[in-house]
């Protein structure tokens, strides 16, 4: 009745050991909302507050029909007649940015001018009324105007969401699932039946590749189908740098989980290692903004290393023959936490 | 087995000891299980079994002293060993979202030889909740899993640690059982326990384990005829109101009992006096004379067969549930 199974390296485990992974890991509501709707709820959010308008059309006021006319002519402005009280008190509540009052021989404009927008009326303003009064420009001039894909906020988003995304599911992943089955002295068991421990640690890193595959689809998938986000590399090369990408978070994960006993410990060691990268490698803004003494820390930064890479890629068309200093931070990031993380690993 | 002089041992252990910090958790213990025995490490909480247990099964590392299974030593065949050996931890929480046939399977894919799946869940009774996530099982359905995880591998040798702690009475029966079908089934298993009833129904042999050291060590039998008589008499005595006297009071002559033929030992607890005895039936009218004569009346009185109860409380003064 017993079954021999040949003899040599048993790779049956490692599928078992995956596919059982996968399984727990679909099976968790909670997590299947922060691993896919919840990136793609930011998106929308963001997305929507930051799209790009086409120009305001500034509200101006006039005391005179002939002001009122002049300023209309230009399409930048949107002009009301008024008298001087009532414009007074409209500039008061910012119904609109400027009030030109007819003086006679000229024109005084009325405005706030450390308002940037009440700053642009008032050179609209004064160069519709100065051509309807009959200037001419010096200098012929023509608008060649920029509605590019690519250089929007959005644009600059989506890959700063995917690397976030991509931190947070890899740390999350294995570290709540390791700290998880060490208290349920479910690690004890396994090491107490002949499993290879490698085994056990690489069913992780298989099973995050499988659900990066879908977690990264899902996130461009949308961002390409609703935002019409670019994708300028060859989308080979993304793959490349989202896998290492999320070797690199995963090994994190490893070691932030290696030793610790209680979900508790771990979340706080997770929140600590991710805080800072959240803070300042770049999801949401640049992270030139911060000063150049924090520079050097910001750059190696392997969030940051990451979603530089992904923006290359994306937005740059950047090859990874270009991209070697991210590529290497992250590759170190990779390794030295992994061997330490092997190391130092508390099985029981 | 061709490792010359392992002899015919399944397990042998030799001068085995382990501290932790202060406490001697394990103080030098010998001890061998033979092959298709049941044997049982008995003892309260903190006697250092589960320590004793988990070096045998390779888990933890002796401070000093050899551990020997199926011939071979941790250290250098630790590879072979693992698929040879069975085991049952105590408190494993398997996976909740798994399902019974998911974890087995898991478990079945470590082993390079091993019974079927259908046989192993047959082998639990675990057959109904075959597709049950882990999580709806109750404690001895669990039990059940966490000892079916220990058989796919098909062992030559079986450690349970307190298989049936915190299960339910008719849980524990079901679980004896099964433990009783894989005895019949020729296994050898070694098993600890702190119910006395438990190692005197399902173990053929027995170590009394207490702070680190072995006690006792014997078949139920042998162990239950160390008390001296095969049957336990507990009474208590109350004073006739017309006799209530300081000096009365302090006057159950326990020499008197002692003296009395088949009476082995005396021993009182919380006003509950203790005899071993043998030979019940000729020795119970001489305890009642012998009462009456002290001019005492006895409120309590009982017998029941000598258990390892006895044996455990005989040995240390303590009752094993006492912790």
């Amino acid at each position: 009745m017993n079954k021999l199974a040949p003899s040599g390296l048993n790779l049956t485990s490692l599928y078992q050991l995956t596919a059982t992974r996968l399984k727990l890991t679909l099976r968790e509501p909670e997590a299947i909302f922060w691993i896919f709707v919840f990136p793609i709820l930011l998106a929308i959010g963001l997305g929507i507050a930051f799209r790009n308008r086409p120009a305001d059309v500034l509200p101006v006021g006039a005391t005179t029909p002939q002001l009122v006319q002049a300023l209309a002519a230009d399409k930048g402005l949107r002009a009301t007649e008024m008298d001087e009280a009532a414009g007074t008190r409209a500039l008061a509540t910012g119904s609109i940015l400027l009030l030109a009052i007819d003086e006679g021989h000229g024109v005084a404009y009325r405005y706030d001018d450390t308002n940037p927008d009440a700053r642009t009326a008032r050179m609209i303003a004064d160069r519709a009324i100065q051509v309807a009064a009959g200037r001419h420009d010096a200098v012929a001039a023509q608008n060649q105007l920029v509605h590019e894909t690519g250089s929007r906020y959005i644009d600059f988003l989506v890959p700063g969401l995917l690397g976030m995304n991509l931190m947070g599911s890899a740390m999350w992943g294995l570290g709540f699932a390791i700290v998880d089955a060490r208290a349920k002295k479910l690690l004890k068991r396994m090491v107490a039946s002949p499993m290879p421990r490698w085994q056990y640690l690489a069913a992780y890193l298989l099973s995050r590749m499988v659900m990066l595959a879908i977690e990264v689809v899902v996130l461009l998938g949308f961002a390409r189908v609703v935002f019409g986000v670019p994708f300028r590399g060859p989308l080979v090369e993304l793959g490349v740098i989202c896998v290492l990408s999320s070797l690199t978070f995963s090994a994190l994960g490893l070691l932030v989980a290696s030793r610790a006993r209680t979900i508790e410990a771990v979340s706080g060691l997770m929140n600590a290692t991710m805080m800072p990268m959240w803070i300042m490698s770049g999801v949401f803004f640049s992270p030139s903004r911060f000063p150049a003494f924090l520079q050097p820390f910001v750059q190696a930064l392997p969030l940051t290393a990451a979603i530089n890479a992904m923006r290359g890629n994306m937005l740059q068309g950047t090859h990874l023959g270009q991209m070697m200093t991210p590529l290497a931070i992250l590759l170190v990031w990779f390794l030295a936490p992994f061997a330490v993380a092997v190391k130092i690993f508390r099985w029981r | 087995m061709p490792i010359a002089g392992a002899g015919e041992a399944s397990l042998r252990i030799r001068g085995l000891h382990k501290a932790f910090g202060e406490v001697r958790a394990v103080d030098g213990i010998d001890l061998e299980v033979k092959p298709g025995e049941c044997f049982g490490l008995l003892g309260p909480n903190g006697a250092g079994k589960t320590t004793t247990i988990e070096i045998c099964e390779g888990l933890t590392a002796p401070d000093a002293g050899t551990v020997e299974l199926l011939g071979r030593n941790w250290k250098e065949h630790e590879r072979d060993l693992r698929q040879l050996i069975g085991i049952q931890l105590q408190e494993t929480q398997f996976p909740d979202k798994l399902t019974v046939e998911e974890a087995l399977r898991l478990f079945r894919s470590f082993y390079r030889r091993g019974i079927p799946l259908d046989e192993a869940i047959g082998l639990a009774q675990l057959e109904e909740k075959r597709l049950s996530r882990v999580g709806t099982l109750s404690g001895g359905q669990k039990q059940r899993l966490a000892m079916a995880t220990a058989l796919v591998g098909d062992p030559e040798l079986l450690f349970l640690d307190e298989p049936t702690t915190g299960l339910d009475p008719q849980a524990r029966r079901h679980l004896w059982d099964l433990v009783d079908r894989l005895k019949l089934a020729g296994r050898t298993i070694i098993l600890t326990t702190h119910y006395m009833d438990e190692a005197e129904q399902l173990c053929d042999r027995v170590a009394i384990m207490d702070h680190g050291h072995v006690i006792a060590l014997g078949t139920p039998k042998e162990l239950i005829a160390m008390v001296g008589g095969e049957d336990i008499v507990e009474f208590a005595v109350a004073f006739p109101a017309t006799h209530i006297q300081e000096s009365a009071r302090a006057a159950l002559d326990v020499e008197a009992l002692k003296a009395i033929p088949g009476v082995q030992s005396h021993r009182v607890e919380e006003a509950l006096h203790q005899l071993s005895v043998s030979e019940l039936h000729t020795a119970v009218p001489r305890i009642f004379a012998a009462i009456e004569e002290q001019g005492l009346h006895l409120s309590e009185f009982r017998t029941h067969s000598a258990t390892l109860e006895d044996v455990f409380v005989r040995l240390t003064g303590r009752n094993l549930r006492d912790e």
